[in-house]
C-alpha cells in the first residue's frame, strides 16, 4: 500500500495559516496520513484523466520510503535500514483547501499516483523537488523543509501500524501545490533521483 | 455458499462450511474449531470504510448526517481473521468497536449505475471496525492512528455469496460485550446503501475484486476492556468473536 502525509514541512504549514480555529481546532499532533489505493497507481509517461467535472489537478512532488523490511514501532537508531530505496514520484489531488475530512474523490481517483525511478541516496534531506508545467519551472521543494524528516516520520508511523515490504511512505507534499489542466504536461525531477514525466488528459469530447 | 480461509497444519487454505457448520478444506478434511486459524476471508486491494452512515448512529456523536457519503480508506495491516486478539493500548479511555456489513466486491467496477451495483458484489461479510477516540484528530478525520492500526479490524468469519443474501439492506445487526447486547440496529436504517456506495465510488475510481466496503454502524457504541469477548453479528451472514487484550498479554513473548 502506499501512504501520504501533508502538513509534513514548514512552508506548507506556514501557508495554511493559523489551525487554531474550527474545524481543525489546534495543530495536528500525529503525522496526518492519507492512502493511495492500488487503483491509483501510473507508471511515467502516463495520460492521466481527471474525474468528471474537475478543471485542473494539483500535482505534488514528493519522494517514497520504499519499504525494505517489515517496520513496526521502529527506533530512530536504525528506522533507515528498513528502507530499501528512494522513488521519485508525483501525488496528483483534486484541489481542496480543508484537511478536515478525508479525501477520498480528491485523492483517490484512478492513476493519481504517478511512480517515477528509483534509487538510493545518502542525505535525503539535500534533495530538491522540482516541478515544471509545460516546460515552466512553477515550483522548487526542498526536502530540508520537512518538519518530521524520514527517520521520525517512520517512527512515527510504525508506532501504530506496521509498514511491510513494499509499502511506501511519501515523505510529504505541498499544501495547495502547483495546479496543471488537461492537455499540459508535467515533468518532476530530482538530482540523484532522476526525471518523472507524464500528461493531464485532455478532455473526451 | 460461504467460503474463508485459515491457517491449519502449516498451509493456508481456501474452505467453504460443511453441512454440519465445520470448516471443510478443497481435499474434504473438516478440522474442528481450535485446530485451525481463522483469516480473514478476502485478502483486499482497498478497503474503504464509512463514517456516520446510519442517522442514529450521526446523531450519537453529535453531527448531522452527511450529505455526499464520509469515506475513508484502511490498510490491509488493520485486518484479522475471526476469533483473533486485538490490543487495547493502556493509555487509552474510550475504545470502541462498530459492528458493520462489509461487502466484497466481485469484478471490476468502473462508473457503474445505481441499479447494476448488485452485478458487481461477489459477497458479504462482518467487520468489527474498531476505533480508539483518544488519538481522534481533526485533520482527514477519522484519522490513521484512530482507524488504521494494525490488527484493529477483525473481518470474518465466512465470506456469504450474494445470491444467499435476499436483501442486505434489512439485516440485523448486534454487537455483544461477553455475551450481553449492547447494540442493536438493522442495515436498513443505513443513509447511503450499498447500491449507492457502489454507484459513487466507481463514479470516480476503479473497484477490483477483493475491494472491501465496510458500509457503517448503528447507534450503541461501548467502550471495551481487556479481557472482553466481542461478538459482532449480522443475521444471515455470521457471527465474528473477538478479544480484547492489553498491552502485556499482547506483547507477552517479546523480545
Amino acid at each position: 500500500m502506499h501512504y501520504g502525509v501533508i502538513l509534513n514541512d514548514r512552508r506548507s504549514l506556514a501557508k495554511i495559516g493559523s489551525l487554531d480555529a474550527a474545524p481543525y481546532k489546534g495543530a495536528p499532533r500525529a503525522p496526518v496520513l492519507y492512502i493511495k489505493p492500488p487503483n491509483t497507481l501510473a507508471r511515467p509517461g502516463a495520460s492521466i484523466e481527471l474525474p468528471d467535472g474537475a478543471a485542473s489537478v494539483e500535482v505534488a512532488a514528493t519522494v517514497g520510503l520504499v519499504i525494505g523490511r517489515a517496520a513496526s514501532r521502529l527506533r530512530q537508531a536504525d528506522a533507515l535500514t528498513h528502507v530499501s530505496e528512494l522513488m521519485l514520484a508525483c501525488d496528483l489531488s483534486l484541489p481542496h483547501t480543508s484537511y478536515y475530512r478525508p479525501p477520498i474523490r480528491e485523492k483517490c481517483f484512478d492513476g493519481s499516483l504517478i511512480l517515477g525511478p528509483r534509487g538510493v541516496v545518502a542525505d535525503i534531506s539535500a534533495l530538491t523537488l522540482t516541478t515544471e508545467i509545460d516546460g515552466e519551472k512553477v515550483d522548487r521543494f526542498s526536502l530540508a523543509d520537512l518538519i518530521r524528516d524520514p527517520v521520525q516520520l517512520l517512527v512515527d508511523v510504525s508506532e501504530f501500524m506496521t509498514l511491510n515490504a513494499g509499502d511506501v511512505l511519501l515523505v510529504g507534499v505541498l499544501y495547495r501545490a502547483p495546479e496543471a489542466r488537461p492537455g499540459q504536461r508535467v515533468v518532476i525531477a530530482a538530482e540523484g533521483l532522476g526525471e518523472l514525466a507524464f500528461s493531464i488528459a485532455e478532455r473526451a469530447r | 455458499m460461504k467460503t474463508g480461509r485459515i491457517a491449519y497444519l502449516g498451509a493456508i487454505h481456501a474452505v467453504s462450511e460443511a453441512q454440519d457448520g465445520r470448516v471443510r478444506l478443497a481435499d474434504g478434511r473438516t478440522p474442528g474449531e481450535g485446530e485451525f486459524v481463522w483469516l480473514p476471508p478476502v485478502e483486499p486491494g482497498a478497503i474503504f470504510a464509512l463514517g456516520l452512515n446510519y442517522a442514529d448512529h450521526a446523531r450519537e456523536l453529535a453531527f448531522k448526517a452527511p450529505e455526499t457519503p464520509l469515506v475513508f480508506l484502511k490498510g490491509p495491516n488493520t485486518l484479522i481473521g475471526h476469533r483473533a486478539r486485538t490490543r487495547r493500548p493502556a493509555d487509552v479511555a474510550y475504545m470502541h468497536y462498530e459492528c458493520e456489513l462489509a461487502v466484497v466486491i466481485g469484478k471490476q467496477a468502473k462508473k457503474i449505475a445505481k441499479q447494476d451495483a448488485y452485478d458487481y458484489v461477489a459477497g458479504y461479510t462482518v467487520a468489527n471496525d474498531y476505533a480508539i477516540r483518544d488519538y481522534l484528530e481533526n485533520y482527514y478525520r477519522p484519522n490513521l492512528r484512530v482507524k488504521n492500526r494494525d490488527g484493529c479490524t477483525p473481518l470474518g468469519p465466512w465470506l456469504v455469496d450474494r445470491a444467499d443474501v435476499q436483501n442486505p439492506m434489512n439485516l440485523k445487526l448486534t454487537t455483544r460485550i461477553n455475551g450481553k447486547t449492547t447494540q442493536s440496529g438493522t442495515t436498513a436504517d443505513m443513509i447511503f446503501d450499498v447500491a449507492t456506495l457502489i454507484a459513487y465510488l466507481s463514479s470516480f475510481m476503479t473497484l477490483d475484486p477483493g475491494d472491501v466496503i465496510l458500509t457503517g454502524t448503528p447507534e450503541g457504541l461501548a467502550d471495551v476492556r481487556p479481557g472482553d469477548v466481542i461478538e459482532t453479528e449480522i443475521e444471515s451472514i455470521g457471527c465474528l468473536v473477538n478479544e480484547i487484550v492489553d498491552d502485556a498479554t499482547f506483547s507477552a513473548n517479546s523480545k
